[in-house]
């Protein structure tokens, strides 16, 4: 789960990492009074779930709380790579010597937390991982015992030659280790983590993404989660516990189990159609889900043709059926369905399905070639 | 013959008085696999159906039953609590069915049961079947595989069903079916697999279902093409899934421009391995290559 700047720098602050004193504010008279009392030029941060804000001009240097308005009434509002800002950072303009970056990312390809550190930071650090990897220094922590000092102390030293910078950086990392832990992050960065002329060493931004398996048990991160972040039909689709990810194609899939649901959408595209969506009902037989699944499908204006893809295992066939039929009964899918399933009571399926005009197929080739046919005969 | 799980195999189902357990400890007995014991704390003394005996703890289900395989069917958030336990009681096998299981409580175990020589199956996974020795472990389905000769790793479920209905319809028995599991952090990789498929006199041939995300299966390819003399056959799902997004699974995610489908074709040709563009091309590709 994604969370925004202002939600991930609270969270770091709890930790004691040090960083300038800003708040988030909702409308531009907001804005003009975070800036009126922190006094002097701020900066304005558009708060979206996507990189490139600066690029996209979602970040801007002001010097009076005025200034300050016009921009923040600029920004409110304004769409960044789809998604609408609704609320803004304001945050003193801080004065900068340096900048590196300081990343913590749970890596799986050693199975343990890592930690990335370049003294080249800012906005191009992609860039710095992609041209000079070398410049980037990677240590791995044994989570049973956490950072130790003088593993903070090495990454530190990678970034300062100053020792006073060198254990307040080593202090930040320990922070920041802390604070990846207690928030059940699967990353967690500082870019950049700045030096001032004065010598003092700041988190100037701060990324946090929380490990989705967190959230059960932790109501409290769950409570940083931002609908309105969300594709909606992406939030209906996990409020009824389904995993929704929506496309651009036309031919609506229901499948159980995330591996045959990419592959059934790798068959759409084989046979010439484009999948609408990914959408995976789970292992469950629960008929209220595939009920769910379809009204999510059909509030997709570009659906032209629904495929189901089912192979009984632990699901049983005949409760996708019976959610099927209910769903029929109870709102109007005015576009072709095709379905498939194959296992687990199937017999049982086919009868009830059969019981109110509808075939099913056993074969996966066939059900998307007809599915992409249809999709392309209505579109 | 058949890799992990044979015909020796004691199991203990840790969660047997729930849900899923007990669900699914009943398809294994049907199965014909040698369940011989099922820990629940708190519930030690009681029977499953009326022949698997309960214990409180699974050092005390081994000391009485000799279990030397442990299947896990507990809640996310007691998993990792029930993989240590099982580790520490001396099992050398242990598979974690278990989805939704937090990646720092995953990050914590696998040193553990590294130091104790445990061999970890998943978690986020089907777990694994081994036909011809009537072993079960897990929830793959017992009526749609066949015995026979064909090893198959996977990381998704029922992507892996498919395939192998795909198999038996064609007569193309398996010695063993693994399902390695669907998160970034898991405890048998593809190519400890593999090297398993390679050894075992039971396996010519072998069948590789991967997924975006990850390296796993370009590091596995790499290893095909080093160590791997029986032909493998190999199948990549999510080539349209879009970058940056978790599809499903939640190592199933293209960050960046690393865990494309492309490039783990790309590693699988450069391999030698034959590349299934659709599930039903499995039985071909193999025949054309025994």
């Amino acid at each position: 789960m994604n969370i925004h700047e202002y939600q991930a720098r609270a969270l770091l602050k709890a930790q004691g990492i040090p960083m300038l004193d800003g708040d988030v504010a909702s409308t531009p008279t907001e804005a003009e009074a975070i800036a009126r009392r922190l006094g002097g030029p701020v900066v304005i941060k558009a708060q979206v779930h996507a990189g490139g804000r600066g690029k996209a001009g979602g970040v801007r240097l002001v010097r009076t709380p005025s200034e300050a308005l016009d921009h923040a009434s600029e920004i409110l509002g304004m769409q960044i790579k789809g998604l609408t800002v609704q609320k803004v950072l304001v945050v003193p303009a801080a004065e900068i010597s340096s900048e590196s970056y300081l990343g913590l990312i749970m890596d799986r390809e050693s199975q343990r937390p890592v930690f990335m550190v370049s003294a080249a930071g800012g906005v191009d650090i992609e860039e710095v991982a992609a041209k000079t990897p070398e410049k980037i220094v990677r240590l791995a922590v044994d989570p049973t015992y956490g950072v130790f000092p003088h593993q903070a102390l090495t990454l530190a030293f990678a970034l300062y030659r100053d020792f006073t910078q060198v254990k307040a950086a080593a202090k930040i990392i320990e922070q920041l280790y802390a604070g990846f832990v207690a928030n059940g992050a699967s990353l967690a960065e500082i870019n950049p983590l700045v030096t001032t002329p004065d010598g003092r060493v700041l988190a100037l931004d701060a990324k946090i993404v929380i490990d989705d398996n967190e959230l059960f048990w932790r109501p409290d991160l769950s409570l940083l989660r931002d609908d309105t972040a969300e594709e909606p039909s992406e939030a209906a689709a996990r409020r009824a516990n389904l995993s929704f990810i929506k496309l651009d194609g036309n031919v609506g899939c229901v499948v159980n189990g995330a591996g045959l649901a990419m592959a059934t959408m790798d068959l759409v595209k084989y046979y010439g159609g484009e999948p609408a969506n990914f959408l995976d009902i789970g292992g469950s037989s629960n008929p209220e889900k595939v009920i769910a699944a379809l009204r999510i499908i059909t509030t997709d204006p570009n659906v032209k043709a629904i495929l189901f893809n089912i192979f009984g295992g632990i699901t049983r066939t005949d409760d996708v059926a019976n959610g099927i039929v209910a769903a029929t009964r109870q709102f109007k899918v005015s576009v072709p369905i095709v379905i498939r399933l194959t296992g687990t009571n199937e017999t049982e399926a086919i009868r009830i399905l059969e019981g109110v005009g509808m075939r099913a197929l056993s074969d996966m080739d066939q059900a998307v070639e007809q599915v992409v046919k249809l999709a392309r005969g209505a579109a | 013959m058949s890799v992990f799980a044979d015909a020796g195999t004691r199991l203990l189902v840790q969660g047997i008085t729930g849900r899923e357990g007990s669900f699914h400890a009943r398809q294994m007995l049907e199965y014909g696999t040698r369940v011989v014991a099922g820990v629940t704390p708190g519930k030690g003394g009681q029977t499953f159906e009326g022949k698997v005996p309960v214990f409180n703890t699974v050092a005390d289900a081994v000391r009485e039953t000799g279990a030397n395989a442990s299947v896990i069917y507990v809640p996310p958030m007691a998993a990792a609590a029930a993989i240590f336990e099982a580790a520490d009681a001396g099992i050398p096998l242990v598979v974690c069915i278990t989805e939704g299981i937090p990646v720092m409580h995953m990050s914590r175990v696998i040193p553990f049961v590294r130091s104790r020589n445990v061999r970890l199956i998943g978690p986020n996974c089907p777990g694994l079947i081994s036909p011809g020795a009537q072993a079960k472990i897990g929830i793959i389905p017992g009526n749609i595989c066949l015995p026979g000769r064909v090893g198959l790793v996977s990381r998704s479920g029922t992507l892996t069903y498919e395939v192998v209905h795909h198999l038996t319809r064609n007569a193309s028995g398996q010695s063993t079916c693994v399902g390695i599991g669907g998160d970034p952090i898991i405890g048998t990789n593809f190519i400890d697999c593999l090297r398993a498929f390679q050894d075992d006199p039971a396996t010519d041939a072998i069948v590789m279902i991967g997924e975006i995300g990850g390296t796993d299966e370009q590091n596995a390819a790499a290893f095909v093409k080093a160590h791997v003399t029986k032909p493998v056959a190999g199948f990549i799902a999510g080539q349209t899934a879009p970058k940056g997004r978790r599809m499903g699974h939640a190592g199933a995610i293209i960050s960046g421009s690393s865990g494309t489908a492309e490039e783990k074709l790309g590693a699988f040709e450069a391999a030698g391995i034959g590349i299934m563009r659709r599930p039903a091309e499995v039985v071909d590709l193999l025949r054309g290559r025994l």
